[in-house]
């Protein structure tokens, strides 16, 4: 196939992502945009394995069948609950695809992957940088998610100031094989430096934060595309590597948003020295936190009129949305209206909760949003808090010397009752205790999420036949 | 040079498009969003395609690297776009 009809099909493909990527933020039209962009991606491998630039088909056969079966694999097999560690990895997947093609670029001395001339050598540097730095901290990402690592902030004092030399010592490096000066040596030291630096830049930021750094991981990942496409001049992987990229810095700024963090407080104010005035937990808690049982709250559940569920992550570890999902039914047979009310960064991914619950077959309507639910807990009888912290912390409204202050809350506090159902007190990611817990109105209900709310419909269950006699 | 100015329009053409596109998401779509682009950025196969079929006779590494980068390439699509659809088909179940 000619060039020229190669790009309209590249052209064709491009329209297909832009297409896609617009019907994936409407609600009616995802599943068409998800297939639309697909379709896109189909269009342009086929239009490119025609090419006749390609010589032989044993190695793309072999690579293409690996990455098949442990696609689907993993898609099929992963759990909802894992959704967040499933897009760190497979955007650190895409990071070291991107890196491995610029280095076979690097390698090639002619063909249509060879890189030449001062644009090629920069964009390769620039490719293996950020691909590399997209591999290795998908990879920490990953590890924090999937509880290898422990979630909080790792890291040394000056650990920004060793990633900004490193960076100087990467960008220099680039600079040297721009101007054609470097050999392979050169090469495999940016690598080793990126590599490194993925890990330290990701490593110090704690897990609360982890939203945000998904959204940037993946935003990297398309700029990485884009970067490759500049070495061999190929204008699919331009345009569809800067669409991601740019669409990915937009959803981390509404991540931001939602979490009332600066982005540059993400990146790197994690580890940052705090002065003393950490909020003392026994002091918050002495005396006034009421613990209760599941028939306590079942009985108090068999008056209300109007319940909101609040849930968090620990929902997700769980593994309670379908307990609750029977929780919501029971109460709605008895004319009680549920609600859901869903924090904008509640669990460790953007929308995560409403993945969940959505697996639970809870009805779309029902999840309301922070902004929709704020204005009505002064008329609740009960919120049932599961496995949610900080979104719900009181401090972001009133303490201003909290780190937490100004972050937007669910203000469940205002609610008639308050049951958190929570295995202890032991503090949420942001590591501060909740004074929610000792509010006179809250009552805690320690044990594992399910299970409680699992003995909680059980004892309505009980109840409901008294009533309707 | 002028096709390179072209390529460079390209690009920042498509970061603006890129920003406009994501405006105004309800965060029901966060994760299948971001999950789906993820899944766009695999595109870089197309490049992995090229290095792993180029036959460079020179050097088996360009081989080697080309097909390390499909199989993690494939990975990102086929697993990005699966996955995506699994998501996205439980929220219309149920409306």
């Amino acid at each position: 196939m000619s060039l020229s009809f190669v790009n309209l099909f590249y052209l064709l493909s491009a329209v297909l992502f832009i297409g896609g990527i617009k019907s994936l933020t409407h609600p009616r039209t995802a599943v068409r945009g998800n297939l639309m962009a697909a379709v896109g991606m189909l269009v342009a491998v086929v239009v490119t394995l025609l090419d006749q630039s390609i010589l032989s088909y044993a190695w793309i056969l072999a690579g293409a069948l690996i990455g098949s079966v442990v696609g689907v694999l993993m898609a099929t097999r992963i759990q909802m609950t894992a959704m967040p560690q499933m897009v760190a990895l497979l955007n650190g997947f895409g990071g070291g695809a991107s890196l491995a093609v610029a280095v076979a670029s690097f390698l090639a001395i002619n063909g249509p992957v060879a890189a030449s001339g001062v644009i090629g050598m920069l964009a390769v540097g620039l490719t293996v940088l950020i691909g590399a730095i997209t591999l290795t901290g998908s990879a920490v990402a990953f590890g924090k998610l999937q509880e290898l690592l422990p979630g909080r902030a790792i890291g040394f004092k000056g650990i920004t100031l060793f990633n900004g030399v490193m960076m100087v010592v990467a960008l220099s490096i680039i600079a040297a094989l721009t101007a054609g000066q470097g050999g392979t040596g050169l090469l495999l030291l940016l690598i080793t430096i990126a590599l490194v630096l993925g890990v330290t830049l990701v490593i110090p930021i704690g897990g609360a934060d982890m939203p945000v750094v998904i959204a940037l991981l993946n935003s990297y990942s398309g700029i990485a595309a884009a970067a490759a496409g500049f070495i061999m001049g190929n204008t699919v992987l331009i345009v569809s590597g800067a669409l991601v990229g740019a669409s990915g810095i937009i959803l981390t700024r509404i991540m931001c948003v939602a979490m009332n963090r600066s982005l540059t407080g993400v990146l790197f104010g994690s580890i940052s020295e705090e002065g003393g005035e950490q909020m003392d937990a026994d002091e918050v808690y002495a005396g006034k936190v009421k613990s209760s049982s599941p028939e306590e709250i079942s009985m108090l559940l068999e008056t209300a009129q109007r319940v909101v569920i609040v849930p968090g992550f620990g929902l997700a570890m769980a593994q309670a949305q379908h307990a609750v999902r029977d929780l919501a039914d029971t109460l709605e047979r008895r004319g009680t209206e549920v609600i859901y009310g869903l924090h904008p960064v509640a669990g460790r991914m953007p929308g995560h909760m409403n993945v969940l619950l959505a697996e639970a077959e809870v009805d779309y309507d029902k999840m309301q949003t922070m902004e929709q639910v704020n204005p009505h807990f002064a008329q609740t009888d009960v919120v049932i808090v599961i496995g949610a912290n900080d979104v719900t912390n009181p401090m972001a409204r009133e303490d201003k010397g909290s780190p937490i202050y100004g972050m937007p809350i669910l203000n469940v506090d205002q609610a008639r009752t308050v049951v958190v159902v929570k295995r202890s007190l032991s503090p949420g990611f942001a590591g501060l205790p909740n004074p929610l817990f000792a509010n006179s109105n809250t009552l805690m209900l320690f044990g594992d999420g399910k299970q409680m709310v699992l003995e909680l419909a059980g004892a309505l269950n009980e109840a409901t036949p008294r009533q309707a006699a | 040079m002028d096709i390179l100015i072209m390529q460079i329009s390209l690009f920042v053409l498509a970061v603006i498009l890129g920003i406009e596109l994501i405006t105004k998401v309800p965060a029901t779509l966060h994760t299948p969003l971001m999950s789906g682009s993820n899944a766009i950025s695999g595109i870089t196969l197309v490049g992995a395609l090229l290095a792993a079929g180029s036959g460079d006779a020179n050097s088996l590494w360009v081989s080697t690297l080309g097909m390390v980068a499909v199989a993690l390439a494939t990975i990102n699509v086929v697993g990005g776009f699966l996955v995506t659809n699994r998501m996205l088909q439980m929220f219309s179940r149920r409306r």
